[in-house]
């Protein structure tokens, strides 16, 4: 049966690639998520983001890695500490022809963070800034405190028109009377659901994409979008399930790329209530809260395997994390070790605070949100009731799961004990999980907004808020390292794997795998 | 039959209002949608900034007055994830979704009848016990199950028909539809044998049943007797009666397809409605949800008044009244 | 699905000396596919029940699965020693177990719904035929409303609005199906109360209740029991489908619907033990049940007698 499969997919492959010569230059992407929306400031979310970066540019472009390379601006550096210089570059045209100036960054920060009706701004990055016009090719950002993540901030709103973008609705940009930008595509046709279709632009000041034309189309169910690349009806896929990855890859007609991501899958743990709710002793009585013991935390991290979640729950395609962003990001630490499978270790650990008996508790995850998620969370709960903490396992469809995880407590703090979760770190250093998952919940300062543990740690608060202030480099990638070590070292939260991510094309292309999980055409490219 | 047919909108719209009241309330009560849409980066202030643009930040007694007063002007809401209105969405979709549905209907007629004809003239032939045994398999596969089988033995090994998504389209009489182009019917043919798979056993069991009891009735026996040949009886007579049962059957579980969609329309990346509610319901999109619910009702009534008038032509001992069966 | 108003009254006047059991019995052994389906069903809901004591591995119990032993093709050995016959699933759980207790949730959620929802539209039938008039009127546009609702449909918008777990699941299969047991009852009532030994019954002076329960009742218990199989099927197969939408039975107890929807994720990877065998589970059953149901039709229906 096997063999036959084979037989006959070599066969349908030598015939599409035949059909594929003569309309070589388009290319068709399955994507796992449906883009929502054209107009690139609705909704800060990314396969809209991603959607979005081939019509238009950011001032600030990030590589696959998220490092910062020039886009509509050719440097951008601090003039003072409340004041960024940015230069734009000179002779870039609109699709509609129109020139690009300051004008159109000034008016640009200003419609992103008020599109009506947007369930997600970009507010997130645009405030405690003014930008100001200088001359045609210069703007100056101001912020009231030095501020030196500037760069990954502006790096993610799109620069639209002045003349036309940015008095627009969103409707506008779907139908495409707005959707005119700088971009390496110009826009052809959106129709929601089905397809998204760009052209190239000719006339794009940057590197000339190899595909003429790009048509992109939402396939959400993982086995049939597989069943497309497999059909030659797509030629790239995103998000290929971990569950086809061993057959594809002894399949000769299509090849893989997979690149780690920037997004960890880790526990919190509730740190702070006496008495958690889904925490009891064996027999069901009330008990007080052992997660606020560290030697307990500490106990929970060594009795999960991660090899095995790696191996057996994500066939291979993860990496074990001992900390919040895989190695080679900013602000990674060196000196932190994934910890090691210790169940008799945890045992004693346990004892010695107290609980050789053990407790009940359950853990709450996800389960159509992060990859295999729900396995994961039974996986984990298999792992901690070997080791004596007898754990249930809840799942639940994101749309109920992280409301109730954030606020879902009768006073409106988060309702369960123990949680699995993920964090994409969507500026591609340390900061952003440090401060929104470990910092103190400070609801004023918008810092720890998703601390759903509520750890806190005053001496970790203070390192935390000294690099946000450091403009140097070297610096703040050390006190990042150090402040991620403090935390590790009082288990706030236990890292259990990066997600990797997996593309699969058919053979003769290549992507180059982001760490931010976009599926962008300008990161295929034939390979002979 | 004017005020049969006013009775009838009249009583849709009752059950509109009820139904909406039921799923806005009941849709609220499943989760915060806010929590899904902002991005993790946002903080408190954000956060209830992006509640306030949407209109969360009100009891919801007053969304649901407010959404009544847009009702009444033909605005259902905007949708939380597209922006755009609820109703607009569900229109952009509606033609995948029927087209998909009309063809569905139409394979199970073309291949349920012929076959539950023959299965009912010779109920004791091999053949025919396997047309009954397949209708049985008909219902019971689940319908996901044998869509992805689909796409890998026609798609995937074979390669005769592409696996997901809708084809081109082109537009007849000002209809634009993918009914109309190669391309379009061969992407169409796949999920619609999927979806018509429930249909064509039901067609089959009607025609067969219908048959088997036509054949012992009395006019039959007296067309027999009159000498007029088997060909003319089953074809002129039989058919005939047992047409109005199959259709009237037929045409209620045309509703039944549409929601049945729901499943085929994910599994072959279908962009109807019925993949728009699905996804709607899973990032709790009220608006997206309750409009598709306002249409889905009216268009129900719609249906089964047609059917009734379509009964009514079909039958002429019916007579339209509001009576039940 | 009125055509099932049976003339039962219809007595076969060559009237052997046969209780009509003893005659539905020997009409229903006739056919013998009818008489395997039938036996098929009684193993599978005697392995069902046995779950617990015929299975190596509890599959709800978390300290019993072990996600090493996932993904294990079928005769492999557990690291717990037992042998999984057919194969373990992505979360580690023997198949062979987790199918025989996921039956039994999926028989429970079918009977349960089934059971449920046949009660309550009988009571409403039965109100419906015996009262008239407006009530029946009000009733029955009721039923037809929600009849021309897809069941699939009316299921699905519930369990979104009421969310998962089992009790809500069935629910929302009651709601889906109580009108097609409504519509049957009444069908079959309004047939009865006709006949001649209701109004003798009503001549006697006996009570509208005792009537309607000793008299009326048991006459339309045949067609609704063809309606309760074929629908108790249906209730099954939806249940699988919901679980397949995402919106069904949660995962780490799960029911032949959840696993095969689990499954489905491993259709393309060559490991086909993981959707095949729960999917020919819940196929077997379903299709025995078809099949009773199928020719307790025939059987019951007098006008298809030859």
């Amino acid at each position: 049966m096997k063999k036959m499969t084979t037989a006959t997919l070599v066969a349908a492959g030598a015939l599409m690639l035949g059909a594929g010569a003569a309309t070589a230059e388009k290319l068709t992407v399955g994507l796992a998520s449906e883009t929502t929306s054209i107009d690139p400031q609705f909704h800060n979310v990314g396969p809209n983001n991603a959607l979005s970066l081939h019509i238009f540019d950011r001032l600030i472009l990030q590589d696959e890695r998220q490092r910062l390379m020039p886009g509509l601006a050719v440097s951008w550096t601090p003039v003072d500490d409340l004041t960024w210089e940015f230069k734009l570059r000179e002779g870039v045209k609109f699709h509609d022809g129109s020139d690009f100036t300051a004008d159109d960054v000034v008016c640009t920060f200003e419609r992103a963070p008020n599109v009506p009706n947007s369930p997600a701004s970009f507010a997130t990055y645009t405030k405690g800034k003014t930008v100001e016009k200088v001359d045609d090719y210069t703007v100056h950002f101001k912020t009231e405190e030095p501020y030196p993540l500037m760069g990954n901030d502006v790096s993610t709103v799109a620069i639209i028109s002045d003349s036309v973008g940015c008095g627009a609705t969103t409707e506008e940009f779907n139908n495409g009377t707005a959707a005119v930008g700088t971009g390496p595509y110009k826009f052809v046709s959106y129709t929601p659901g089905q397809s998204v279709v760009f052209e190239r632009n000719e006339d794009y000041w940057g590197e000339k994409p190899e595909w003429t034309e790009v048509e992109f189309r939402p396939i959400s169910s993982g086995p049939s979008r597989v069943a497309a690349l497999l059909a030659g009806d797509v030629d790239v896929i995103s998000g290929v399930p971990t569950t086809d990855i061993t057959t594809l890859e002894g399949n000769d007609d299509v090849a893989l790329y997979q690149g780690p991501s920037n997004r960890v899958i880790y526990l919190h743990m509730d740190q702070f209530r006496e008495n958690s709710p889904h925490i009891t002793a064996l027999d069901g009585s009330e008990i007080k809260n052992p997660l606020l013991d560290v030697r307990v935390r500490k106990a929970i991290s060594m009795a999960i395997n991660r090899d095995a979640i790696v191996d057996r729950v994500m066939e291979g395609v993860a990496v074990p994390a001992g900390q919040l962003l895989p190695d080679g990001f900013f602000g990674v630490s060196e000196n932190i070790e994934v910890p090691a499978y210790d169940p008799e270790g945890a045992k004693a650990l346990l004892a010695e605070a107290g609980y050789g008996d053990g407790f009940a508790m359950t853990i709450h995850g996800p389960n159509d949100r992060y990859i295999n998620d729900a396995k994961i969370a039974e996986a984990i709960a298999q792992m901690l009731t070997r080791v004596g903490i007898r754990t249930a396992v809840e799942t639940m469809p994101r749309s109920v799961y992280f409301g109730r995880a954030s606020s879902g407590s009768p006073e409106g703090e988060p309702e369960f004990s123990f949680i699995l979760v993920g964090w994409g770190a969507g500026s591609g250093e340390a900061s952003s999980p440090l401060k929104a998952l470990i910092h103190t919940f400070d609801k004023d300062a918008g810092l720890g907004a998703t601390n759903r543990g509520r750890h806190s740690n005053p001496d970790i608060d203070a390192k935390i808020k000294e690099a946000l202030a450091t403009v140097d480099d070297a610096k703040r990638q050390d006190l990042l390292a150090e402040a991620t070590e403090m935390a590790m070292d009082t288990v706030a939260i236990i890292p259990t794997h990066f997600q990797v991510n997996t593309w699969g094309t058919r053979k003769g292309l290549a992507y180059a795998p982001r760490t931010d999980e976009y599926t962008i055409a300008m990161g295929v490219k034939k390979t002979n | 039959m004017s005020a049969f047919v006013i009775r009838r909108l009249l009583q849709a719209f009752l059950v509109m209002a009820l139904m909406s009241v039921i799923v806005f309330f009941g849709v609220n009560v499943i989760g915060d949608p806010v929590y899904m849409l902002v991005s993790p980066d946002a903080d408190q202030a954000e956060l209830e900034a992006a509640i306030a643009r949407l209109g969360l930040d009100r009891p919801i007694w007053e969304q649901y007055l407010l959404f009544l007063q847009g009702a009444l002007r033909g605005d259902l809401g905007n949708s939380f994830i597209f922006g755009e209105p609820a109703l607009k969405l569900i229109f952009h979709h509606m033609p995948a979704t029927l087209e998909l549905a009309f063809s569905a209907l139409f394979l199970s007629v073309v291949i349920g009848i012929p076959l539950g004809l023959y299965a009912g003239l010779y109920p004791d032939n091999p053949i025919s016990k396997g047309i009954m045994a397949g209708s049985i398999l008909g219902f019971s596969l689940p319908t996901f199950w044998v869509g992805l089988m689909l796409i890998m033995v026609f798609a995937v090994e074979l390669g005769w028909l592409p696996s997901t998504g809708r084809g081109d389209t082109a537009t007849f009489l000002g209809i634009e539809s993918s009914l109309f182009t190669a391309d379009g019917l061969s992407h169409l043919f796949l999920p619609a044998l999927n979806l018509a798979l429930l249909k064509i056993s039901l067609a089959v069991r009607l025609t067969r049943a219908g048959v088997r009891e036509a054949m012992g009735q009395d006019y039959v026996k007296f067309a027999r007797a009159k000498g007029l040949s088997t060909r003319r009886i089953i074809f002129v007579h039989v058919l005939k009666n047992i047409m109005i049962p199959v259709v009237t059957v037929m045409g209620l579980e045309f509703g039944s397809l549409i929601g049945f969609s729901v499943v085929t329309e994910t599994i072959f990346a279908w962009p109807g409605m019925g993949k728009l509610l699905i996804d709607a319901i899973l990032q709790l999109d009220r608006p997206v949800v309750v409009a598709y619910l306002m249409i889905i009702v009216l268009f129900f009534v719609i249906i089964n008044l047609i059917v009734d008038i379509l009964y009514s032509i079909l039958d002429p001992r019916v007579r339209l009244q509001d009576q039940g069966a | 699905m009125t055509d099932i108003s049976a003339d039962t009254a219809t007595v076969d006047e060559t009237a052997k000396v046969e209780t009509p059991f003893q005659r539905f019995r020997s009409e229903f052994f006739e056919s013998w596919i009818a008489t395997g389906a039938l036996f098929l069903l009684g193993l599978i809901i005697i392995l069902a029940l046995l779950a617990p004591y015929i299975t190596p591995q509890n599959p709800y119990d978390l300290g019993q699965v072990d996600v090493l032993d996932g993904r294990l093709p079928p005769g492999s050995e557990a690291f717990t020693g037992y042998t999984m016959w057919l194969g373990s699933d992505g979360s580690g759980r023997d198949l062979y177990s987790a199918i025989l207790y996921g039956l039994r949730i999926s028989l429970a959620v079918g009977v349960a719904s089934g059971m449920i929802a046949l009660v309550v539209g009988m009571a409403v039938g039965l109100v419906a035929a015996y009262a008239g008039g407006r009530v029946e009127n009000v009733i029955m546009r009721l039923v037809d409303l929600q009849l021309s609702f897809p069941a699939s449909l009316v299921a699905l918008m519930l369990v979104a609005i009421l969310g998962k777990g089992i009790e809500n699941i069935i629910l929302a299969l009651v709601v889906a199906q109580w009108a097609y047991y409504a519509r049957t009852v009444r069908g079959t009532a309004l047939v009865e109360r006709r006949k001649e030994y209701v109004e003798a019954a009503q001549c006697l002076g006996l009570s509208r209740t005792r009537v309607v329960f000793r008299h009326i009742l048991p006459n339309c218990l045949a067609p609704l029991i063809v309606v309760g199989t074929v629908q108790t099927a249906h209730a099954i197969s939806l249940e699988a489908t919901l679980s397949f939408l995402g919106v069904g039975l949660p995962q780490t107890e799960p029911s032949l619907g959840v696993l095969i929807a689990n499954g489905f994720e491993y259709m393309l990877s060559g490991r086909y033990w993981i959707s095949v065998f729960p999917g020919i589970a819940l196929l077997l059953t379903v299709v025995s049940i078809n099949l009773v149901g199928d020719h307790l039709r025939d059987v019951l229906n007098p006008r298809l007698k030859k």
